[in-house]
C-alpha cells in the first residue's frame, strides 16, 4: 500500500510535468493547425538557460528568467518564422518546426557540449518532505507538484475567466471570424506561442535537476508529448491534463511492479515450459512489465485512436 | 460611405472577382444578388480583407485594400459570415460580448447594447448562459448578426442571413435589417432569395461571372425580366 502511494505521487510528478508541455502544445496546435515539432526543444532551452543562470545567481532567479527569455524567443519564432512560412501551407510549417528542433539541439551542443550539466535542485529543497514506510519523498518533488498545479490553475483562470481567454477560445475554432470582429488575432497567436513555450521552459527548469540536463532531453520527451496530446484530444486542455496524468501513472507503475508475463500466461491456463530458455516462445515467457513500460503509452494511443479517433476529450478532427 | 471600384480577387489561380464596382450610401440598404458561385461572398471577404484583393475599397475616404481584417473591422466595417461561426464552448452572452472591439465597453456609448439584443430577441435572453452551439439555426443567425452589431459597425455586410431558415424567422431577419438601418447603419445584404432583398433594399446589384451586371432599384429589377431570367432564376 505504501509503495502504491509513493507511485501515485511519483506518477503525479511525471504527469504534471508532461502536462506543462502538452498544454502549450495543444493550444498552439488548435490555433495554428500545425504541430510544433520544436516544442520539446523549448523545454530543453528552459533547462539549459535555467542552469546557466543558476551558476551566476542561483536557482530561483533562473526559474523566473529562463521561461521569460524562452517565451520571447518563442514569440519571435512565431512572428518572424512560422507566420511567414504559414502562407505556403502546413507541410512547410511542419518542416520549419522540425528544422528548428534540430537547430536548437545543435546550438545547445555547440555552447554546452554533449555531456550532462551539473544542474542541481536548490539547497533549501534538499530534504525529505515526508516518508511513507521508509520511502522518503523529496521536498523538491512536492515543489514540482505545486509549481505545475499553479501553472495549470493560472492557465485555466486566464482561459475561462478573462476576456483574452474568451478570445483565445473563440480563435481556437474560428480565427478568421474573431479577426473580422476587430481582434488582433496575429498578435494573440504570437502571445499564445510565447506563453506556450514559456510554460515548456518552466517545465525544463524544474525537470532539469531531476531528469538531467543534456542535449538528448528534448528528443526523449518529444515523442511522448505528441502521444499525450493525441490521447487527450488535440486542442483540449482538460484532455491534455487527463492524458498527461494517465501516462505519468502508467509509466511509473509499469516501472515499479515487476509483473511477469509468465504469471499472466499461467493464469489464463497455459503451462510454463520446464526449460523456458530452450522454449520457442522464451522471449514471451520471460517478458516483464518494466520491460514493456516504455511502449505502453504508444499502445494506449493506438487503443484510444481505435475507440475514439478524436482522442479522449477532443472535439475536432485530428 | 463604401465605394468599391474595379475590385479583383483570386482564389489560387482562379480569377473570381473581375472588376467589381458598386457603392453603398450612408444608412442605405443595398443588396448584392446573384446565383451561387458568382463571387458575392468573395466580394465580402475581399472587403473585410480575408482574401487579398486588388483595386479600390474606399471606406469613408480611406482605402482599405492591403489592411488587415482586424484593422478593417476596427475602422467600422462589420461582416456576418454565411456559415455563422458560433464559437462553441462559449455561452450566448460570451459570444455577444466578443463582438465588442478592443477597448470598447458595453456602457451605452455605442448604438447597440447587450440589453438591446436581448430585448429584440427574447430567445437569446432565455439562453444567454447556455453553450451557444446548441442554439437553433434561426437563433444562431440572430446571434451572429447581433454579435457583429455589438462592435458598433458603420456598415454591416450580411451574407445569406435567411439561408435554411423557416419563413417566420426570415420575417424576423427582415425586421432586424430595418431596425439596423433605422439606427443609421448601412447594410450590404448578400442574398439569393429575391423576396426579402426586394422588400428591404433601396438599391440592388446583380452579379454574374465576377462582375456587376445590373444596378437599379428593386422596382427596376422587377420590370426587367431578362436580367432576372439570365442572372437570377434557377
Amino acid at each position: 500500500m505504501s509503495l502504491f502511494i509513493v507511485n501515485i505521487l511519483d506518477g503525479l510528478v511525471t504527469g504534471l510535468l508532461l502536462f506543462m508541455l502538452c498544454s502549450g502544445l495543444t493550444l498552439i496546435f488548435s490555433m495554428m493547425g500545425v504541430l510544433n515539432f520544436a516544442h520539446a526543444s523549448f523545454y530543453m532551452l528552459g533547462a539549459y538557460f535555467g542552469y546557466q543562470i543558476s551558476t551566476y545567481v542561483g536557482f530561483w532567479p533562473g526559474l523566473i528568467l529562463a521561461p521569460i527569455i524562452v517565451g520571447f524567443i518563442g514569440a519571435a519564432v512565431e512572428r518572424y518564422g512560422l507566420r511567414r512560412v504559414h502562407k505556403f501551407g502546413h507541410v512547410p510549417e511542419l518542416i520549419f518546426t522540425f528544422g528548428l528542433a534540430l537547430l536548437i539541439e545543435e546550438v545547445v551542443q555547440y555552447f554546452w557540449g554533449k555531456s550532462q550539466m551539473a544542474f542541481e535542485a536548490p539547497g533549501v529543497l534538499k530534504f525529505a518532505a515526508f516518508s511513507i514506510a521508509g520511502n522518503a519523498f523529496p521536498a523538491y518533488k512536492v515543489f514540482m507538484i505545486f509549481i505545475a498545479m499553479g501553472v495549470f490553475l493560472v492557465l485555466l483562470y486566464i482561459l475561462t475567466k478573462t476576456r483574452i481567454g474568451m478570445i483565445i477560445q473563440a480563435a481556437l475554432s474560428y480565427p478568421e471570424t474573431v479577426q473580422n470582429l476587430g481582434h488582433n488575432v496575429p498578435m494573440i497567436f504570437m502571445g499564445v506561442f510565447g506563453v506556450g513555450t514559456a510554460m515548456a521552459a518552466i517545465a525544463g527548469v524544474i525537470a532539469g535537476p531531476v531528469l538531467g540536463t543534456f542535449p538528448g532531453m528534448a528528443v526523449l520527451l518529444g515523442s511522448i508529448v505528441f502521444v499525450t496530446i493525441v490521447i487527450g484530444g488535440l486542442g483540449s486542455l482538460w484532455g491534455a491534463l487527463v492524458a498527461s496524468l494517465l501516462i505519468g501513472w502508467l509509466q511509473t507503475f509499469a516501472a515499479a511492479y515487476n509483473l511477469r508475463m509468465a504469471d499472466l500466461l499461467v493464469a489464463i491456463g497455459l503451462t510454463e515450459p520446464v526449460d523456458v530458455a530452450q522454449s520457442m516462445l522464451s522471449d514471451l515467457w520471460t517478458l516483464t512489465l518494466p520491460q514493456v513500460g516504455p511502449i505502453l503509452p504508444y499502445l494506449l494511443m493506438i487503443i484510444v485512436l481505435v475507440i475514439r479517433p478524436n482522442g479522449l476529450l477532443g472535439k475536432r478532427e485530428t | 460611405m463604401l465605394n468599391v471600384q474595379n475590385l479583383h480577387a483570386w482564389y489560387g489561380k482562379s480569377h473570381i472577382l473581375q472588376g467589381v464596382d458598386f457603392h453603398v450610401g450612408e444608412g442605405e440598404i443595398v443588396s448584392l444578388l446573384g446565383r451561387n458561385g458568382v463571387g458575392r461572398s468573395t466580394t465580402c471577404k475581399a472587403i473585410i480583407g480575408e482574401i487579398e484583393p486588388q483595386g479600390m475599397i474606399d471606406f469613408q475616404g480611406e482605402n482599405m485594400v492591403g489592411r488587415k481584417p482586424y484593422e478593417i473591422a476596427q475602422a467600422g466595417i462589420g461582416y456576418v459570415p454565411e456559415n455563422r461561426d458560433i464559437f462553441p464552448g462559449l455561452t450566448t452572452r460570451q459570444n455577444l460580448l466578443l463582438g465588442l472591439k478592443p477597448g470598447q465597453k458595453d456602457d451605452g456609448s455605442s448604438r447597440w447594447s447587450l440589453e438591446d439584443m436581448f430585448d429584440m430577441f427574447s430567445n437569446l435572453r432565455e439562453r444567454a448562459d447556455v453553450d451557444a452551439s446548441v442554439l437553433s439555426g434561426g437563433e444562431k443567425q440572430m446571434l451572429t448578426m447581433c454579435r457583429t452589431l455589438m462592435g458598433d459597425p458603420k456598415i454591416i455586410m450580411i451574407d445569406e442571413p435567411t439561408e435554411g431558415l423557416a419563413p417566420k424567422i426570415v420575417h424576423q431577419v427582415g425586421e432586424l435589417l430595418e431596425q439596423i438601418a433605422s439606427r443609421g447603419v448601412s447594410i450590404l445584404l448578400v442574398e439569393q432569395k429575391l423576396a426579402i432583398a426586394m422588400k428591404v433594399s433601396s438599391r440592388v446589384y446583380v452579379m454574374g461571372h465576377g462582375q456587376i451586371v445590373f444596378e437599379g432599384t428593386p422596382q427596376e429589377l422587377e420590370e426587367n425580366p431578362e436580367i432576372r431570367r439570365e442572372w437570377l432564376e434557377v
